[in-house]
């Protein structure tokens, strides 16, 4: 690997042996900011509701003096080859950290045309995916007081997009679980729960079916539990969990899961605390980052009509601050989002009110404003 | 030759038999199976009929009593006849003897079989075993939102027609290079197809607008892609019936927030096993909902969200909702209408009252005593029942 070499040319020792270390948690060493303290930051806009969005956020960060420059990488996901996601991922490896939309992906293409969003997951190796479910105080939601962490295998499990059809009328898709992977994936969930200071972290499986696969990633979550005396472990199967997540979500704390099985859950949690505007999500490698809406919505039919919900991924934007060590930034901006927030008349159609989102945005600038901190004029 | 081993070798022998039909019952039999509308085990000993009833682990053993004694009260024309799986042993003798016995019967009624994971892997799932090798290829759960029954969401109808045979349940994983786990998911066409049709099918008997299929095909394109497909070809053939689809990740958040959005849900096998399960907690959980597998051949009842209940076992808190109203369908089935809406009249009725809830709804009631109730308010609306 060249770049330690290179670090160590331009920055000396130290950050060579924190990338040696190669520590599991979000304390991996930001990209440093290279060009006069200021980061770089690509922006894959994606499609349907993204690209407005990300207007928005960058809005929202001129506007905060954020000192990030987005290098906007566009990905056509009408065509069938594969040259734009591959700039992209070539942009996130040199910049580290990415923001993006969602990519949508046709199904009226053809199958060999993968998900570019999946391309994207395996090249990088983003083998984290963590949800923070959180009620927020100004949404009126049928359960209150949730808080679940979601950590979501992004590699493996049910989407290896390995299918072959050998006889006809006959396909199989292949689930892959591999140790190495549920290991690394259950460390992750615990340093995590470790550090958040959580108390339990459960397994969510389907091993009485799928005794070797389920059961083999149960195991290993089983393994690492034994090294964290301090954390209880339980497991439940996935039917089970969602029904327990529908009628009692609040006995959850931190739940670790492979892919697809995250997918479900991480939807349902979603809609518990209000609706796929609210939450943001963040998938973590050992070394990129890269932050999107929990839920992966393209939104195609409420695209470019000023009603989509912009709190998603502006906390995105938040997360991505809190992860290059900006916690001012980040703390100022989400502070402004759960005021905001508590605003009824400003919400979006998504949570049952009327407002527009560049009306949220204003709203999100002018509380920033107020708070006293530096801001550009407008 | 008697009738059912016609029906069972009808597929390979028709023309064969087709003559020596009208000597046994007469052409009209033969000719509604050639219809393929289902005839129900014909009752033969002195007008009752004969069901297999497998009382499971946990809390089945007592919810099957219940329903016998059910039954008894109420003069329905149905003998049980007993199977017991042993769940801790390996060998496959026990769900053997139970397949046949409801090869034998044709219909059954069971508690769920744990599936207890300290055993070897190669050790199948006795529910699933029982599921596959009898083809019961649809698992019709119908969650409604019950008038007693207090739930965060309201007006909930949906049914939910999950493939109950391939999909991930084909318990085929192999580990060829040590720590890697390779699981097969099996989706064929004529399995889809076949559960299309059952859906539309149903939907139309039923009276249904709107049949959504939930996949997640821009992920597994080939295998979800086909179920689609499948589904797509079959609505073609119901003009009348609106068609859409869903991503089963949408589809359960869509559930949590609007689920009066859903009328009747087709789906494979393990997005099914989760969507009935979020349903089965909108309505009240899973002590609610009944559950039923229908095949070419056979029927087999059970509650909705297949719970053992280890925990609850033995101590008179389970809720028997689930498993007497699955015990109405099974009477809907064998064609004993009238059993079926009164009993369920009266399970309707003591779910109306909140002091005799279960735990599982937030009450302090036992089970005898529900059941006592039940039992009261069938007698109460007049038809014949045992003194007790």
């Amino acid at each position: 690997m060249e770049r330690p070499e290179k670090l160590q040319q331009v920055f000396g020792t130290t950050l060579t042996s924190h990338r040696n270390k190669s520590s599991l948690t979000r304390e991996n060493i930001p990209p440093p900011a290279k060009y006069g303290g200021r980061h770089t930051v690509t922006l894959i806009p994606g499609d349907g509701i993204g690209p407005e969005l990300l207007n928005h956020v960058r809005e929202v960060f001129r506007f905060s003096c954020v000192p990030v420059d987005f290098e906007v990488v566009h990905v056509n996901s009408a065509v069938e080859t594969e040259d734009d996601i591959n700039n992209a991922i070539t942009a996130i490896r040199r910049n580290g950290v990415a923001l993006k939309g969602n990519i949508e992906t046709k199904h009226t293409m053809a199958p060999s045309v993968k998900s570019r969003n999946n391309l994207l997951r395996t090249s990088l190796d983003l083998y984290a995916n963590v949800m923070h479910c959180q009620s927020l105080p100004g949404v009126q939601t049928r359960h209150k007081n949730i808080d679940i962490m979601i950590i979501r295998e992004n590699t493996e499990g049910e989407y290896s997009s390995l299918e072959h059809e050998s006889v006809s009328g006959v396909v199989e898709s292949l689930k892959i679980i591999t140790r190495n992977n549920s290991l690394r994936i259950a460390d992750y969930a615990f340093k995590l729960a470790r550090e958040k200071g959580r108390r339990r972290v459960t397994a969510v499986h389907k091993a009485n079916i799928m005794k070797l696969g389920d059961g083999l990633f149960l195991q290993c979550c089983r393994e690492v539990a034994s090294g964290y005396p301090d954390i209880t472990f339980d497991s439940m199967i996935v039917d089970n969990t969602t029904m327990q997540l529908v009628s009692k979500p609040q006995q959850f704390d931190v739940m670790v899961m492979p892919n697809l099985y995250g997918n479900v859950v991480s939807n349902v949690c979603a809609g518990l605390v209000g609706g796929p505007g609210l939450v943001p999500g963040a998938n973590y490698g050992h070394v990129y980052a890269v932050f999107e809406t929990a839920t992966r919505n393209t939104g195609k039919s409420i695209a470019n009509r000023n009603i989509a919900n912009p709190t998603a991924m502006l906390l995105a934007s938040c997360m991505m601050l809190d992860h290059l060590k900006l916690y001012d930034h980040a703390s100022s901006i989400r502070n402004a989002i759960l005021n905001t927030m508590n605003e009824t008349r400003l919400h979006t159609a998504d949570i049952g009110g009327q407002g527009t989102t560049s009306e949220v945005v204003q709203t999100i600038m002018r509380f920033i404003q107020s708070k006293g901190q530096l801001t550009s004029e407008y | 030759m008697t009738a059912r081993s016609v029906r069972s070798l009808s597929g390979a022998l028709k023309p064969l038999f087709s003559n020596r039909c009208p000597g046994v019952y007469g052409a009209a039999s033969c000719n509604q199976r050639q219809k393929s509308t289902y005839t129900p085990p014909p009752a033969r000993y002195g007008g009752r009929h004969t069901v297999t009833l497998i009382p499971g682990d946990g809390i089945g053993p007592e919810l099957g009593n219940h329903v016998r004694e059910l039954f008894r009260f109420c003069c329905v024309p149905v003998d049980f006849e007993v199977v017991n799986v042993d769940s801790s042993v390996a060998s496959e003798d026990d769900i053997n003897n139970a397949i046949m016995a409801i090869r034998r019967n044709g219909v059954a009624l069971k508690g769920n079989i744990e599936t207890n994971h300290n055993l070897p892997p190669s050790y199948k799932s006795r529910n699933n075993l029982l599921r596959t090798t009898l083809d019961l290829y649809a698992n019709v759960m119908h969650c409604q939102s019950l008038p007693g029954v207090r739930t965060r969401h309201r007006n909930i109808d949906i049914m939910i027609i999950r493939e109950n045979t391939e999909g991930e349940y084909s318990s085929l994983e192999h580990e060829n290079v040590p720590g890697v786990v390779e699981c097969l998911k099996i989706i064929t066409k004529t399995k889809s197809l076949r559960i299309a049709d059952y859906a539309f099918r149903t939907a139309r008997a039923k009276g249904r607008r709107r049949v959504t299929a939930v996949h997640k095909a821009n992920i597994m394109k080939l295998g979800d892609g086909l179920f689609l497909e499948c589904c797509k070809e079959v609505a073609s053939g119901y003009p009348e019936i609106t068609f859409d689809s869903m991503i089963v990740d949408n589809t359960t958040m869509q559930l949590v927030s609007r689920p009066q959005q859903f009328d009747l849900m087709v789906m494979p096998n393990l997005y099914g096993n989760v969507v009935s399960n979020v349903c089965a907690g909108l309505v009240g959980g899973p002590g609610l909902v009944p559950g039923a597998n229908y095949g070419e051949d056979y029927a087999v009842f059970e509650t909705g969200t297949r719970n053992t209940g280890k925990s609850i076992a033995n101590r008179n808190t389970a809720n028997p909702t689930a498993m007497l109203l699955a015990s109405c369908l099974l009477l809907d089935h064998l064609k004993l209408h009238a059993y079926a809406s009164m009993i369920r009249r009266a399970i309707l009725s003591t779910v109306s009252e909140t002091r005799l809830h279960t735990a599982d709804l937030g009450g302090q009631g036992s089970t005898s005593e529900v059941v006592q109730s039940i039992m009261n308010a069938v007698q109460s609306t007049g038809p014949q029942t045992l003194s007790i």
